[in-house]
């Protein structure tokens, strides 16, 4: 977090740019630790129930979950190519990457669904009478699987909205070579995404 | 307000309504003074609904048996007392009233570094405050768990646990707003010269607490929301039939709720560390060692949560760390005190309302601080945990610390905020009034505790009753302080005598400019070359 200097005027008014992504940097930290919560049941009860979850990971389709994760890793870097495209000055570019990496966010929740209806489909989601009757392990695993999958993705979500907006800024302008602070906000969560999905992919899909 | 203003201050933001008129100059103001008071008054209005139901539990345990409520009534009552005193009064109260209004103005900047995500916050506060209000018509009827949530029977009970959770949750946005907001204000908007060892010590107070804001919250967030999950999917996290442990629920939820108690009572010894030197007309003793401490507390409380737990069968070595560690946190706490009293010795005091306020916070936390120690130790924990100890214990602290330092405060910097003076005179009495009512109310309690009373009872045998009537005619008292402290601070408001510009002779910047102060704060801003208690021809 740089706090000297970064300071400049657009429009009489005052942007203070190092302030903005201090706040961000902040509003992350307060994310990693509400996911923290859900990391601290899983190493806890990945603890109590080791055998049960490596079993039960294996149970999950490892190649779509591979696919989500390179899916995802390219939405970060056309993130990344919008931000130096609005940089360069050029804001059609840089809405062209944002859209890009809707597209992509768009496809990971696609894959997702399809993943957890193959599941539901199968009687298996939390509370449901098939999943009740095993093993708790196997209860727990799925319930971190559902629970942890379904906040992520609702933060999959919120990034496509927010993305939505800023690419209409773009488009509008109102983000540019001179004040693109709320892009590259907007950068710093989706990529806080993904970061939380490259976890999440492993310790899920691959413990098995 | 804006009519009852006084002549010689035109300027004063009350007349500034921005783009709106009316209320909506007040809910829609993105000015850290309007949503100071906005604030000022939810929380007053909160505080006021909890005194009630707090008024209605003493009542009932005037006497053994059932008195005026029955046993599912009283659960609610003590359950939703909690949620409205924690999560709607001392979290937010002091930090997002007069920490809004007066942080931009003591550190020299114009507003905090994000107006609008300010005014968010206050909305999320009021959403929340209504949801958790409504569990009152719900079906299902208000939550009968207490404050804590503990499963299995959170899960299993059928009242409106889930929508209560949840306003636990959307408050704790508003907190989590509130304390990024202030950290990047004081890191991005202090005035040129104010380095960090030149400013005042409330905005340190508010800069630590931030951070406990930030960084314990998300905790309860996650909390409640897998809490909600439980109840509405039965995904089996906190229930021991699916492979889950209640326990877990227990950690999480006091990882965030024990350093809560930072967020609660750093804001007031901030208070009382601005009080103090002012009224004793001289700089603070140890201004280093006040900002050190701070911080440790803020840092230490977070590695103490066990000791909330050590009756749930945790390994005897993490009783052990946790009971040292919780020692170890008094210490910053102590040292504040002793700061507080050397501020005062060879001082001219001048026993004005904020003065006399904290006086009384210095002698109840420390009774509270005491006492906490007393619970930190195992043994003796086990003996009293879920007492009446433990009650007395967090109310000394809360209220007696906390709940006294906010009214310290508020007479502090009232006359600044509305430009009138509140009876003085009247003030001085009802502090009396509420430091009596406050002993009378809460010490029975640690003696009922020690004896083996248990908490969130509506009954209990009649060998108690004698203590508790005691106590029940003190919180008759202490609310009788109470409604004299509001009744003179509204009339203050409205037809008090005009306050100068600097009525207590303050050092701190917020003393400086006009009274109320105007809508920029600062038509230019101040360059600091010195200290924040530093005083012409005084020898420092």
């Amino acid at each position: 977090m740089n706090t000297s200097g970064g300071e400049i005027t657009v429009h009489d008014k005052h942007v203070d740019y190092s302030g903005a992504k201090m706040g961000m940097w902040l509003f992350l930290f307060t994310e990693l630790i509400f996911f923290g919560g859900m990391f601290l049941l899983y190493a806890v009860y990945r603890s109590s129930f080791p055998e049960e979850f490596y079993s039960t990971s294996a149970e999950l389709h490892r190649t779509i979950g591979a696919v989500n994760t390179v899916v995802l890793i390219t939405s970060s870097l056309t993130m990344a190519c919008s931000i130096t495209a609005v940089k360069k000055g050029d804001t059609r570019l840089s809405a062209l990457f944002q859209l890009l990496t809707i597209l992509f966010a768009l496809t990971f929740l696609v894959v997702k669904y399809f993943e957890w209806e193959a599941k539901i489909g199968h009687g298996i989601y939390p509370g449901s009478e098939a999943l009740t009757a095993q093993g708790q392990g196997k209860i727990i695993f799925y319930s971190l699987y559902f629970v942890m999958t379904g906040i992520h993705g609702v933060h999959v979500l919120a990034g496509i909205a927010v993305i939505s907006v800023t690419m209409a800024m773009t488009l509008k302008n109102r983000i540019n070579k001179g004040d693109y602070i709320r892009l590259e906000n907007t950068g710093l969560y989706w990529h806080f995404v993904d970061i939380i999905w490259v976890y999440l992919f492993p310790l899920l899909y691959l413990i098995g | 307000m804006n009519s009852g203003q006084p002549a010689e201050a035109p300027q004063s933001f009350y007349y500034n309504t921005g783009k709106y008129r009316g209320v909506l100059s007040w809910v829609l103001s993105t000015d850290h003074k309007r949503i100071g008071i906005l604030y000022l008054l939810s929380v007053g209005a909160f505080f006021l609904t909890g005194v009630t139901l707090g008024l209605l539990m003493r009542l009932e345990l005037i006497a053994p048996g059932k008195t005026v409520v029955n046993a599912s009534t009283y659960d609610s009552l003590f359950t939703l007392h909690g949620i409205i005193m924690i999560f709607f009064f001392i979290i937010p109260g002091i930090p997002a009233s007069l920490g809004n209004f007066f942080l931009p103005l003591m550190i020299g900047a114009r507003d905090v570094a994000f107006p609008r995500l300010n005014l968010l916050s206050w909305w999320f506060y009021i959403v929340a405050g209504f949801l958790a209000l409504a569990t009152v018509v719900m079906p299902g009827g208000p939550p009968d768990v207490g404050w804590t949530f503990y499963p299995p029977y959170s899960i299993r009970t059928t009242t409106s646990v889930s929508l209560a959770a949840f306003a636990a949750f959307v408050v704790g946005f508003s907190s989590i707003l509130t304390g990024l907001n202030f950290i990047t204000t004081i890191h991005r908007l202090r005035a040129p010269g104010m380095g960090w060892l030149r400013m005042p010590l409330f905005p340190w107070a508010l800069y630590a607490t931030s951070w406990v804001q930030v960084l314990a919250t998300p905790v309860l967030a996650i909390t409640v929301l897998l809490l909600i999950l439980e109840r509405s999917f039965g995904v089996g996290f906190f229930d021991p039939v699916k492979g889950g442990d209640p326990l877990m629920f227990q950690h999480l939820f006091w990882i965030y709720s024990h350093p809560a108690v930072y967020i609660m009572i750093l804001p007031a010894m901030g208070i009382i560390s601005e009080v103090i030197p002012v009224f004793s007309r001289k700089a603070v003793f140890g201004y280093k060692a006040i900002v050190i401490s701070t911080m440790a507390i803020g840092v230490v409380g977070y590695l103490v949560w066990g000791h909330h737990m050590f009756t749930t069968g945790m390994s005897e070595e993490a009783q052990l760390v946790f009971s040292l560690i919780t020692f170890i946190v008094a210490v910053p706490s102590g040292i504040k005190v002793f700061n507080w009293v050397s501020t005062m010795y060879r001082g001219s005091i001048v026993m004005a309302p904020p003065m006399l306020f904290s006086l009384a916070f210095i002698f109840l936390f420390s009774i509270g601080g005491l006492t906490g120690l007393v619970n930190a130790s195992v043994a003796a924990n086990v003996h009293i945990h879920d007492t009446y100890f433990i009650v007395a214990h967090f109310h000394y602290v809360m209220f007696g610390g906390t709940g006294f330092a906010f009214f310290a405060g508020l007479h502090y910097w009232f006359p600044k905020m509305f430009g009138r003076i509140y009876n003085v005179r009247a003030a001085l009495i009802a502090c009396v009034v509420m430091f009596i009512g406050f002993n009378l109310l809460y010490f029975p309690l640690f003696i009922l505790g020690w004896n083996g009373m248990p908490r969130r009872y509506y009954d209990y045998l009649p060998l108690y009753q004698p203590l508790n009537v005691l106590s029940t005619i003190g919180s008759w008292v202490l609310a009788a302080g109470i409604l004299v402290v509001v009744i003179n601070l509204v009339r203050g408001a409205f037809r008090g005598d005009p306050a100068g510009s600097n009525p207590w002779d303050g050092t701190t910047l917020e003393w400086q400019v006009p009274t109320p102060p105007p809508a920029e704060n600062f038509d230019v801003i101040p360059e600091i070359t010195h200290g924040p208690y530093h005083r012409e021809g005084k020898a420092q």
